[in-house]
This record gives C-alpha cells, structure tokens and sequence, in this order.
C-alpha cells in the first residue's frame, strides 16, 4: 500500500470538491489522472498550474507527468476561453463542405486565428477534430449546441445573436 | 438481482404495455436530429396528444438514429409505417391527426426508395426503433437472450466457436478475425483479464460507432458481457471519445440499468459470473484508436503505442491478457449468439461475412448511417442507396477509411465492398466512414487535408512517422501552391514508401495511403501544379 498523505484544496472553491471526489472514486490511483482532469476542465473550463499541480500531489504523479499527459490529448485546454466558443468542425465531410471558408470568414469577421479568443475575452473561435455530425456538414457547435449545414453569413448572425443577447 | 424469468417478466408487462396504445410516434432523438431540434419536436407532439385527449392511445417515443440524416428531423409512425422528413414543430398536430389516415403530404418521406430497400439490419436493427435510455424497450426486442443463451446453455468455448464459424472480422477497420483473437485471450495464462471496447471513433467523417451508442446501448453491454464469459474476463472498459456527450450519457444509464437488472456486475442472472463495467474518457487524440496507444490511456498516460507483439491477448492492460474490439464489433455479438454463427457466415462474401455500417457523408444526396451486407459494389452504395451526387456536379470519387484510407475513382466503383477488394484498390475497409467527392474537389487538396491531420494527430514516439508526415505535408503544400518540382514529387514518393514501412504503428504505416492513392489514380493533378512538368498539362 502506497503511503498517502492528505492534500490540501488549494481553496475553499466548491468546485475542487468535485475534482476532488472524481480521485475518491477511483482510489486516489494515479491511472484516474485522464479522469481527474476532465473532471477539473469540465469545473473550471481550463487547467490552470494550481490544477495541474493539485492533482499531481493528490495521485502522487509527478508534475511533468501530469503536464505531459495534459499537453498530448487535444480536448485539454489550459488557457480560459472566451465567453463564447464556436468550433468549426473539420473532419472530412465538413473540409468537402467548405469547412475552410467558415473559419476565414470568422477569423477575418472577428479579427482571431483558430485557437484565440478575442481581445476582450468574448469569443474563442476553435477548430475540433470530427463530431460524428456528418450527416449536417459542415457543422459547427457554438456554445456546446450543434449547427449543422451552416454557411460563413449564417454562422457570423448566430455568433452575433448569442453575443448581442447578452448586452440586452 | 433479477432472474431471467423475471426479465421475461418484465419484457412481457412492457410489450402489454406498449400494445395499449393504438399508435407508436417514433421521434429521432440521436445527435443528428438533435440537433435540428428534434426534442422540441416531440414537446410539441406530446402536446398535441394531450391537447386531443388521446394520451392513452398515442405513445410518443425517443429512439435512436433513424439513419437518413440528410432528411432530419425524422419523425416516424407505427403501425402506419409512415416515416416523416424535414419536421417542424408547426408539423406536430397534422402528423397526430393524420394517425391512421393518409399521410401528411409535404413531409412524406417514401420508403420505397433503394435507400431504405438495399438495407439489410443487424448492427442496426434496433436503431430508430427501441428507446435507448429504456431497458425495458431493449427486453422486448430479444435484449439479453443471448446472455442468457450463452451463459446457461454454453461453455464458454461453446460461444467462441460460433463467433469462428460466424467469421465475424475486426469492425474497427483491421479486420482481424473475431473468433481467432476471443481464442487466443481464452488460452492466454493468467487470472486477471480485461475486455475493452474501442469507441475511440477518431476517422473524421465517421459516425457509426457514435449512432451505435446512442441508439442501442445495451447491444454494446450485452456483447460485452457475452465477451467476458466467453474468454474469461471479470473487468470491462468502454473507451468513448469525450466529443460524444450523448453517447456517454446514454451508455452511463444503460450500465446503471444492467446493473439493477442482474445483467451486469456479480452473480449476473443467479450464474455465479461476475463481470464489471466502467466509462473511459477519451481526450482527443486520434492515435488512441491504435490498441496499444488505447490501454495507455485508460492506464492514465500519453496514449503512446508500443511495438507488437506481445499483442494485447498476451500482455495487455496493466501486463494482463486482454481482449479488445470495436463497438461494431460487439454489437454483432449477440445476433450471432442468438441465430447461430452459420446463419451470420450466409451473409456476406467468402472472405468477409455479415454486414457493414457505413457513415455516408460528402457530396451526396441522401447523406446518414446505413448497413449493408458485404460483397455490395460501391455503385449500388454510392448511386443507389446515396442517390448519386447532388446537383448537376459528376462523381469524382468516393474515400474510404478515413485519414489512413484511399480514394476510389470512378473506374473501380463496381468493386464489391468488402475487406480484402479494398485494400487491392489501395484503400482499406477501415471503420466504415465514406465520404463521396464531385469534380469540385482537388484531389491534391484532399490528400493535404488528411496529410496534416496525420503530421497533427502524430504521437511523436517514432521518427519515420513524426518527421514523415510533417515532411510529406510541407511536400503537399508547396505542391498545391504551385511551387512544387518534379524532384519534390520524387522525395514525396520516397518519404511515402520509408514511413509505410518504418513506422511503428498503424497510424504512420498508412498515413501515406491517401498520397498513395491519389498518386496512383489522379496523378495528373499533382503534375498540373507542378512547376517543370514533363508532360502537357491536361
């Protein structure tokens, strides 16, 4: 048995909790690294240093470890996002579609490359890998809802529409 | 804990129930179709039941992937037979008042069409029809017999003799036979051993294994467990991708009710067998498809493959035998079971038995989920059961399997699918996505397309495929750009050839592929952007 001494939360935040109870569950095992982290993105939107370095003390696996595994797997993000994301999808059946024309319009609309978010932390306009929506191509899932068969003029109103409804 | 009596039991009381009501409104609720707003869809059809009083006539029901997503929202009504295209909410009172009558007219969608008749369902027999988040629903369409066949009647060599004589092969695009590798997990030494299923669904334009899940969850436990007892496993992964949230959630209810219900966990149907389950996140990474870079993950680490063998029946999950399939591959299980394996060998052709899933996408009409039965030619697929290319666009040519697979010309579409034609075209089978390109299309920018996502999705781990695929994109691109030479042609085709065959796992020995086939069949537009080109430019 490994030797386990209690890590602290590194606040009162009731989202580390969360996090928290996800290594409970797997024992405190450090193979519940990739779970520990989702569970962190899906609380804070980002993994943060405080995050990483929290779980790597609580699953005893050592920092580079834990950025490692947090840099290799694309859907990790570990700068915050915009209020906002729209992400273009780009798999094979939307790149046919005319993926490619979306992400110019936007990035040209906003003034953002793919993975940015606006200077005044608004929107982040991502490119996904393949959402399995190919029967919509080309699909973009804005705030988490999916879009599909989209032009680059529909998709700049939807943008405009959710970021416009929350200056109302 | 509950008997098999008393599962019987309750598929009985369920199909009771069900024949209470006169009609059964099917509504799509798979993310396609969900998309497009299918929930708000069924609010208003439930609605409008209540609003006409027919609550216990009418059933409305959410289920799964219908498979023409091109023509979603799809709505579909039984005993009618009626399926309903295109829906809107305004749609939901004519489509309750026109139960039992002629259908509503504008969003009449016929079933007489080769899109639904060239169809033959096993993995997809449930799909669109029972509810995925109901077991109940999943009893009364012969769920869990199977198991419950498999377990009382049958020794576990038992099973795996009839997944031999099934010649069922790999679904997640290897096509390595079934029955071969649940023997080889059953010899392997050891106490512990592992089943994992594989819905790491990475192959952008790929969708089968995403509709699987959410439309028939159970289909992929039961095959799991069938599995366990077969080869003698006590611990189970699903390795889902985390861009499915639906899939995970639908799968997440389906083990919690097999659970409750004694067809999952210790003592499964008073049996005495124990076999567990648990949900593995995938994080986007392409490479974790490959069965080696797979259990890394699930262990915790960087989905970095290793060298086989020792193949994961050997030494496997944390160095334990370990069997590892497909969801499609799973999903076939059952009905096997069930029917017998020679019933499933009667499908097919002689070296690829049963039928095949495909994700039908791309420039054509009737975009979605459809299953075949091996050995149909490509035509049939693409011209009758995708009706051909929309507009006045001709056909270029259709890609199979994925950034590892080929592009098919024009010339070869009368080929019958199946595992081995396909790799002697210089594609592969691989999971099932097809996506179908009109003379829009460059080829030189498909194979630069899938180029970088290759170099992307890299792990890193060996050079041939890390420096070769950024090597072979950077060719590509200056290719494309017209400002390629002859000799940059030659150093593609070189670097093409040493990572195919120095690459240490599946997914630099065919990143090349699709320059492969694009060279061998559309040569002439490399040459066409290439600066000193010998001959004339068509």
């Amino acid at each position: 048995m490994r030797h386990r001494t209690k890590v602290d939360l590194p606040s009162d935040d009731k989202r580390w909790k969360m996090v928290q109870g996800t290594m409970r569950r797997n024992g405190f095992r450090p193979d519940a690294l990739i779970e520990t982290l989702h569970t962190c993105q899906e609380a804070f939107g980002y993994l943060d240093d405080e995050a990483l370095l929290f779980v790597s003390r609580a699953l005893h696996v050592s920092p580079s470890k834990v950025y490692g595994v947090a840099t290799f797997y694309h859907f990790f993000n570990l700068k915050p996002q915009g209020e906002h994301t729209c992400a273009v999808c780009t798999g094979t059946a939307c790149y046919i579609k005319g993926a490619q024309d979306i992400i110019d319009t936007l990035s040209e609309q906003y003034d953002i490359a793919p993975e940015q978010t606006t200077e005044d932390d608004k929107l982040s306009l991502m490119t996904v890998r393949c959402v399995g929506a190919c029967g919509l191509a080309p699909a973009v899932v804005l705030d988490g809802e999916v879009l599909g068969n989209v032009t680059p003029d529909q998709m700049r109103q939807h943008i405009d529409e959710v970021m416009n409804h929350d200056d109302v | 804990m509950m008997t098999y009596e008393e599962l019987q039991e309750l598929a009985a009381s369920e199909v009771e129930k069900q024949e209470q009501h006169d009609y059964c409104v099917r509504v799509c609720l798979a993310a396609g179709c969900l998309s497009l707003y299918n929930d708000e869809i069924k609010n208003a059809l439930e609605i409008a039941v209540e609003d006409r009083g027919l609550g216990d006539k009418v059933a409305i029901k959410g289920v799964g992937c219908m498979g023409l997503c091109a023509a979603g929202p799809l709505v579909s009504v039984e005993p009618d037979g009626v399926l309903y295209e295109r829906v809107s909410v305004d749609d939901a009172p004519a489509i309750i008042d026109a139960l039992g009558k002629d259908p509503v007219e504008h969003i009449h969608c016929p079933l007489d069409i080769p899109f639904f008749e060239r169809q033959q369902k096993i993995v997809l027999e449930n799909s669109g029809v029972v509810d995925p988040e109901s077991i109940e629903d999943y009893l009364t369409r012969q769920g869990y017999e199977a198991l419950m066949i498999a377990l009382t009647e049958m020794s576990s060599a038992e099973v795996i003799d009839e997944v031999v004589r099934s010649g069922l092969r790999g679904r997640g695009g290897g096509g390595y036979p079934t029955g071969l590798k649940w023997q080889t997990v059953a010899k392997a030494m050891g106490d512990t051993k592992y089943v994992i299923c594989n819905g790491d669904e990475g192959d952008p334009g790929a969708f089968m294994d995403r509709s699987v899940l959410e439309s028939d969850p159970h289909r992929i436990v039961e095959g799991m467990v069938i599995a366990a007892y077969a080869v003698g496993a006590q611990k189970g992964y699903i390795y889902v991708r985390a861009e499915y949230p639906l899939a995970i959630e639908r799968l997440k209810l389906a083990l919690r009710q097999a659970r409750r219900h004694g067809v999952l966990g210790d003592n499964i149907l008073g049996t005495g067998f124990n076999f567990n389950i648990e949900i593995r996140l995938g994080a986007g990474a392409y490479v974790c498809g490959e069965e080696t870079a797979l259990m890394a993950s699930i262990e915790g680490n960087r989905g970095n493959p290793r060298p086989r063998p020792p193949y994961p029946a050997d030494h496997g999950l944390w160095g334990d035998s370990t069997l590892i399939n497909n969801v499609e591959t799973f999903a076939n299980i059952a009905p096997i079971v069930r029917n017998g394996g020679d019933w499933y060998a009667s499908i097919g052709t002689e070296g690829s038995k049963g039928t095949k899933v495909f994700a039908l996408a791309g420039q054509i009409q009737n975009t979605g989920l459809i299953e075949v039965p091996m050995g149909i030619t490509l035509r049939e697929i693409v011209e009758e059961i995708g009706g051909g290319t929309p507009g006045e666009k001709a056909f270029k040519a259709v890609q199979t399997g994925g950034p590892t697979g080929g592009c098919i010309p024009k010339e070869y579409l009368d080929v019958p699918v199946d595992f081995d034609s396909l790799v002697e075209l210089g594609s592969i089978m691989g999971s099932g996505g097809m996506i179908v390109m009109d003379e829009t299309s460059s080829m030189l920018g498909v194979a630069r397309y899938f180029m970088e996502f290759c170099m992307t999705e890299s792990c890193g781990k060996c050079i041939p495929c890390r420096v070769g695929t950024a090597q072979m994109f950077r060719l590509l691109d200056k290719i494309t750009k017209g400002q390629g030479t002859m000799t940059d042609l030659e150093l593609l085709e070189e670097l093409c050839d040493l990572t195919k065959y120095a690459s240490l796992c599946g997914l630099g020995q065919s990143a090349p592929n699709p320059v492969l086939s694009t060279l061998r069949y559309f040569r002439h537009e490399y040459l066409e952007q290439i600066i000193d080109a010998p001959e004339p430019v068509a």
